[in-house]
């Protein structure tokens, strides 16, 4: 058993943390960044291809680097710490996941070749007004023609759907099941309106009319690699979280130990300290599940699901509770756009409602406590 | 990164499992799991069983009965000892006053009190709060002012649990009345049998009698008991506070509570606020258990690890909140805690309320939650 990272992981850390948080050291270029289109810094992305951050997932055959979990977790992790809006989570992790999941060999490589240079950004278009988490489609349907397949149906909120040069969209089948294809940004019957999000991000509502699309891989269900890239994901997005957790706690206590009123610095004062004590007891009870889901999906990605989630309703709980407690520690100063600490709740808030909130992981978990005795920590 | 034990230790926790489940008396281990009361007996007699095997000191010098383990062999041994219904080795003794006299008594003290000590030939009590020194604990009164070669004690201590089996007492004593606060004090031995010894019990609000108060009027110690240097007690009260970051936080009982009460659910478990209740009570317990192991997989070096005051503080809150939802289980039964065993109610719905309410107690000894908030705040997070 070992909580701690090796020398390349911890190289790989500083890499990316020499690259990211040097780039947002400064929060007013962050807000610089995400005040304009495409609301991330394109020449950031293109250092990060370089690095080889935007194929760490993928296989050496389809140009990307091999690597893992855990890999994941802290390039996540580090973007969290500054709130980087580079899409690496949901063009990177989530949309390039499924083209390596279910994509034929010509996908793979020509895909996900683009998107680990930096020069083609995937997106998922997958959330549909009316849904909620779900693994399955509804509402965007997929018909056929012979060999030839369309779309018709909307996409809300799409993350990046917009800019994407090509989408990677699930659809129901005849057969009620849900299926993956790929879209052209330039194909027919396609329209995109794309916004900004709360914490700087970007969506779009993405509208297919009778639009040609290409299926991913063979075709037919693909539910299980939608599955499994979401719990992937899920754990990603933790990770990413637990970085911003980390940072808005820091923020906190370095504004408590400055600010004075009443002629004392508001360390001073035990009602203040001891909330930002029990923010530290979110925060490392999150570090903890964090880790140890990363682990879980690290050794068996086809059952890491429940550890997913496990994940998913502390980091919830615990960023809930830092980012509402870190505006409240920073009064009105909290309250701007200006200042950064509020902006780590925004996306705090964003992350968790992306692939499934607290509660949603808990009634998954709770549906499930008839069938074992304990949860069992270690394999 | 890895989650695995290693092929070793996942033996040392077999062999731990194997010999908790097979050597301590199922009598014992039934007592614990339905939460029935343990008599100084079985206490006895469970501590006796594990020290024959070495398995009652091991964070004891080796020459003294301790074992050579990793901090993570401990906390497997903790675990394990919990998860099986085994009580664990008396406190007082194990990991109070036995590693304070190893580390700093006498050879002279070591040889008398050390063996008798791991093997509860001795019953140690904890002779430190006062009726006022709480949380505030250097404010303590009780005065040793020596006289030839003894001391003469005079004062009231509190709390003193299970005082009534006591047959020694550890105690920290004012020994410079003009001395700053912490600097005054000494760490004093005392035989419970001395004259001037007063032991009366204290009644709870589960209707038992855990603690006591001890009173010592003119009672005259051996100067030879003294621990360590005069006037530095505090130094040794530290020590044994911050020495036992292992088992800090009962994981392993709590978890074995918890998966016990699905069984006690039964058809309630269906629904869903129930459910919804374990499941989130399942997941803080497993962050709490993953931080544990965090804590002892990094803390090789002797230093604390930062994260270790978290298990004080979240492990107690754990502890309650299960204790709360087994009475809820219990609903109307709760009130039956005054029923005999020809009770139409099972034990467990008598003995919930009563355990909820002897769980309160969590939270406040052993440095009470607000003051781990203070420590966290203090020095994790230099506020």
């Amino acid at each position: 058993m070992d909580f701690t990272y090796d020398s390349e992981q911890k190289a790989l850390r500083e890499a990316v943390r020499g690259l990211v948080g040097k780039a947002y050291a400064d929060f007013e270029k962050r807000r610089q960044t995400v005040a304009a289109d495409p609301g991330f810094d394109e020449k950031l992305w293109q250092r990060l291809a370089e690095m080889g951050i935007l194929g760490l997932p993928f296989s050496e055959e389809d140009g990307g680097v091999g690597a893992g979990p855990v890999e994941l977790g802290i390039v996540a992790q580090e973007l969290g710490r500054v709130l980087a809006p580079e899409p690496f989570l949901t063009s990177v992790v989530l949309a390039g996941g499924l083209v390596a999941a279910a994509g034929s060999t010509q996908q793979r490589q020509s895909l996900l070749g683009a998107l680990a240079e930096g020069t083609s950004l995937l997106a998922f278009a997958h959330a549909e007004p009316g849904s909620r988490w779900s693994d399955a489609a509804s509402s965007v349907k997929a018909s056929s023609s012979g060999d030839s397949w369309t779309l018709s149906g909307v996409k809300e909120p799409v993350p990046h759907g917009a800019r994407a040069d090509t989408l990677v969209v699930s659809a129901v089948l005849d057969s009620g099941e849900t299926g993956l294809f790929v879209v052209a940004s330039d194909a027919s019957g396609l329209s995109r309106d794309g916004y900004p999000t709360h914490d700087g991000g970007r969506a779009a509502r993405v509208s297919f009319d009778d639009t040609p699309a290409e299926p991913l891989g063979a075709g037919g269900d693909a539910s299980v690699a939608i599955e499994r890239i979401h719990t992937i994901a899920r754990v990603v997005a933790c990770n990413q979280a637990l970085g911003a957790m980390e940072v808005a706690l820091d923020a906190t206590t370095t504004y408590l130990t400055s600010r004075k009123q009443f002629g004392v610095t508001l360390n001073t004062f035990q009602s203040l300290s001891f909330r930002a004590s029990d923010m530290y007891v979110s925060l490392e009870l999150a570090r903890s599940l964090v880790t140890w889901a990363t682990m879980v999906l690290a050794d068996d990605p086809a059952s890491a699901g429940p550890a997913a989630s496990r994940a998913a309703l502390q980091v919830s709980r615990s960023g809930r509770h830092i980012g509402q407690e870190a505006i409240q520690l920073h009064g009105g100063i909290g309250m701007t756009a200006e200042y950064s600490i509020g902006s780590y709740t925004s996306h705090l808030t964003a992350l968790d409602h992306l692939l499934g909130d607290g509660d949603f992981h808990l009634t998954r978990l709770s549906a499930a406590i008839g069938t074992y005795d304990e949860v069992d920590a270690l394999p | 990164m890895q989650l695995e034990l290693s092929p070793e230790d996942a033996a040392f926790r077999e062999e731990m499992r194997t010999f908790f489940t097979t050597k301590v008396p199922q009598e014992i281990r039934d007592t614990v799991a339905t939460g029935g009361e343990l008599t100084k007996e079985h206490i006895v007699e469970s501590q006796r069983i594990l020290n024959a095997a070495g398995l009652a000191v091991p964070q004891w010098p080796v020459e003294w009965g301790g074992q050579d383990w990793s901090p993570l062999r401990r906390h497997i041994w903790h675990e394990e000892m919990q998860r099986a219904g085994v009580p664990i080795p008396l406190a007082f003794n194990a990991s109070m006053v036995g590693p304070v006299i190893a580390t700093f008594g006498s050879q002279e003290q070591k040889e008398k009190f050390l063996p008798p000590t791991a093997n509860l030939d001795i019953w140690w009590s904890q002779g430190f709060s006062e009726p006022d020194a709480g949380s505030d604990l250097a404010s303590l009164r009780t005065s040793a002012v020596r006289d030839g070669d003894e001391f003469v004690v005079n004062g009231q201590k509190t709390w003193t649990t299970l005082g009534q089996y006591g047959d020694w007492i550890f105690c920290l004593v004012r020994t410079d009345p003009e001395a700053k606060k912490q600097l005054g004090i000494s760490f004093l031995l005392i035989d419970m049998t001395s004259p001037g010894v007063t032991v009366r019990p204290i009644e709870l609000i589960d209707g038992g009698h855990e603690v006591n108060e001890v009173w010592f009027e003119d009672v005259r110690v051996p100067a030879e008991n003294l621990v360590g240097e005069l006037n530095h007690g505090w130094d040794y009260a530290k020590f044994l506070l911050g020495n036992e970051r292992v088992g800090v936080a009962p994981v392993g009982a709590t978890k074995r509570v918890l998966a016990q009460a699905k069984e006690y659910a039964g058809p309630l478990l269906s629904d869903p606020l129930v459910a919804a209740r374990f499941a989130t009570l399942e997941n803080e317990l497993l962050a709490l258990e993953l931080t544990a192991l965090r804590v002892v997989a990094h803390s090789a070096d002797g230093k604390p690890h930062p994260a270790s005051s978290v298990l004080k503080l979240k492990g107690s809150e754990l502890q309650q909140a299960v204790s709360e939802l087994v009475v809820d289980l219990a609903g109307p039964a709760s009130l039956a805690s005054g029923a005999g065993d020809d009770s139409a109610l099972e034990q467990w719905q008598r003995r919930a309320t009563p355990t909820y309410l002897n769980l309160r107690k969590a939270s406040i000894y052993g440095g009470s939650n607000e003051v781990q908030r203070q420590i966290i705040a203090k020095t994790i997070l230099g506020l």
